[in-house]
């Protein structure tokens, strides 16, 4: 064999082995989304029925209607958008000037603070709650306002000020990710600006923020899904309020009570009664889901762009 | 002006000083809205919590909140020693994967845009109300019944395993890794992400002098991938840790949530949540401290 042929075989063998795993692996990532997709078509006779398995045989939309309806999702959808775009922006830029600090400055603080950081993604978020809640509905600043406490419960403060001061849900993970980044990043260019006569925060937002782009795209990425499925803060500090997440953990409960109350006939059984949450939980899951992956599949070209447009310049 | 205050000031304060301005964000935030409310429930903790029409009031209870729960409660410590071994056991397996994974979508081949977007998915379906709602779902369920086709799998590699006699340990750890794949595959969406952005960060130039100087592709993933992606390592290898301590599909988590809302109390449920992180507090430290070692960075 020549060296050119061996080469060749070489690299079809490769390609066959990544196919190969990559099917694999696609598979279990997509069979359940399918299962769930071909599920919020069905109605619930067609669920228990054994010769129906991936194509409902009268595919209906009885359950996107219901949860349309139920989950006032026009509503829930932008209060859900609104709140997203405005945390996740707050917090990728927050996140990102503290990594920066982390990574770049050495003084006696600066292991300690990104400790802190990590210290502060350790503890569960069920554990602070309470406190946290107390916290914002009788907001204080250490008596400043003197015994008049605000309400910010019901309002978007919550999110905005840990949003801004890097303490959010899972902040601390971002700051880390952007810590990593700079820390990665060769220190010339900085020390050029610096020789240039650049200060402390021209550096930063001129020379170092430009080559941070991947960084910025994964944090903003993170913390827009993660906002966006967020139900324990949202319930915390919003509840009575319509969100996507709270609206889908109630939509199955709602729709059956609406029937409930019109159609005596249809008065369920349990088994039933499981299989219609099932079927319409299904759609509203497809329903909270879609908007997500469609901003996830326009931001998948610019995160691929992205990365490769930095990696060039190294 | 400007300039004259930069040259008296010495290389030290200058760090200090940037810290500063970098920082004080993260000072305040990390202040106001952790270590507040964190410092609020190790007092709930040691006390009995009685919510009452007007506001809550304290009972000091002392140790007891946590004697309680070592000590007398049916499933804590059976639950606590399994969530552990469960995290340690899956965590070589998903930094393994998501490194072996992102480098492969790093490649340049047909229909990578495709395999990206879909290995990332689980980032967007493994998180928050989505992965709650997962539970009892009978779709959910319907799934997990074809993962467990793997079981059968696993039996037959049971016995060809048993026939080159590896240690029983061994063969048993194998047979987890392929029951669980699904788990495995569903938890490294975020590792992926995190280690193909690096992936992308090392210079292309780095990889042509290695080309010239004629280095295999093993040489080269050892000596250039490999350190250049080390600082994500232990970036992955905290998160994954995390992330498994904290999903709320952790047992764990769910046992103290049961307790703290209809069983023995806010009390217990706060000291059983402070013992439960001490615990991965130490554990991370340890990690941190082995990795940190083997980590080179650019500098």
């Amino acid at each position: 064999m020549t060296r050119l042929q061996k080469k060749r075989l070489t690299s079809i063998i490769s390609t066959i082995f990544r196919t190969a795993v990559l099917i694999g692996v696609s598979y279990v990532i997509i069979q359940p989304m399918l299962t769930r997709l071909s599920t919020s078509f069905m109605n619930v006779e067609e669920l228990y029925d054994q010769s129906v398995k991936w194509i409902a045989r009268n595919p209906t939309l009885y359950n996107y209607r219901q949860c349309w309806v139920h989950m006032n999702y026009p509503q829930a959808l932008f209060n859900t958008f609104t709140l997203t775009l405005v945390v996740s922006v707050l917090q990728v830029a927050a996140c990102t000037y503290i990594g920066y600090g982390l990574a770049r400055f050495k003084w006696a603080g600066s292991g300690l603070l990104l400790g802190l950081a990590i210290f502060s993604l350790v503890v569960p978020p069920q554990m602070i709650r309470i406190p946290l809640y107390l916290h914002f509905r009788f907001f204080d600043l250490f008596g400043i306002l003197k015994g008049n406490p605000i309400n910010l419960v019901g309002t978007y403060w919550p999110f905005i000020l840990t949003a801004i001061t890097g303490s959010g849900f899972r902040n601390g993970l971002y700051i880390y990710i952007m810590r990593q980044f700079f820390r990665g990043m060769s220190k010339e260019l900085e020390e050029a600006a610096y020789v240039d006569g650049g200060g402390l925060l021209t550096t930063f937002f001129r020379v170092m923020l430009p080559s941070a782009v991947p960084g910025l795209v994964v944090v903003f990425l993170f913390s827009f899904v993660w906002q966006w499925n967020d139900y324990f803060y949202t319930t915390m500090f919003m509840s009575g309020k319509n969100f996507l997440p709270q609206a889908l953990e109630q939509v199955a409960s709602r729709a059956a009570n609406v029937i409930h109350a019109t159609d005596r006939v249809a008065v369920m059984s349990g088994l039933v009664q499981d299989n219609f949450s099932t079927v319409i939980n299904n759609a509203g899951m497809i329903m909270v889901i879609t908007p997500l992956l469609i901003i996830y599949l326009l931001m998948q070209r610019y995160f691929v762009e992205s990365i490769e447009r930095t990696g060039l310049v190294g | 002006m400007a300039k004259r205050i930069r040259v008296s000031l010495s290389y030290r304060q200058r760090q200090i000083i940037g810290g500063l301005v970098f920082t004080f964000p993260f000072i305040i935030g990390f202040t106001l809205f952790f270590l507040y409310p964190f410092i609020q429930s190790i007092i709930f903790s040691l006390n009995e919590l009685e919510l009452g029409a007007s506001g809550y009031s304290l009972v000091w209870q002392g140790l007891g909140n946590y004697r309680y729960a070592l000590l007398e409660h049916a499933s804590f410590n059976e639950r606590f020693v399994d969530s552990i071994t469960d995290t340690l056991s899956s965590l070589p397996m998903v930094i393994g994967f998501s490194l072996f994974a992102a480098t492969i979508l790093n490649q340049k081949f047909k229909g990578r845009g495709i395999a990206r977007m879909i290995l990332f998915l689980p980032v967007i379906l493994g998180s928050g109300v989505v992965l709650k709602m997962q539970t009892g779902d009978w779709a959910y369920i319907m799934a997990q019944d074809s993962a467990n086709a793997n079981y059968f799998a696993g039996n037959a590699l049971n016995d060809i395993l048993g026939m080159i006699r590896l240690p029983e340990s061994v063969i048993e750890y194998l047979i987890d890794v392929i029951t669980s794949s699904q788990e495995i595959i569903q938890a490294s969406g975020v590792q992926i992400l995190i280690f193909l952005a690096g992936l992308q960060s090392i210079p292309g130039s780095v990889y042509e002098a290695a080309d010239v100087e004629g280095a295999t592709t093993w040489e080269k993933f050892w000596l250039i991938t490999f350190p250049s992606l080390s600082p994500l390592i232990l970036t992955n290898v905290v998160y994954t840790v995390i992330d498994s301590f904290t999903t709320t599909r952790n047992p764990l988590l769910l046992l103290i949530e049961d307790v703290s809302f209809t069983g023995a109390g806010f009390g217990v449920a706060m000291a059983m949540s402070m013992l439960y992180f001490l615990f991965v507090a130490v554990l991370l430290i340890i990690v941190y401290a082995i990795i940190s070692r083997f980590v080179f960075y650019n500098v």
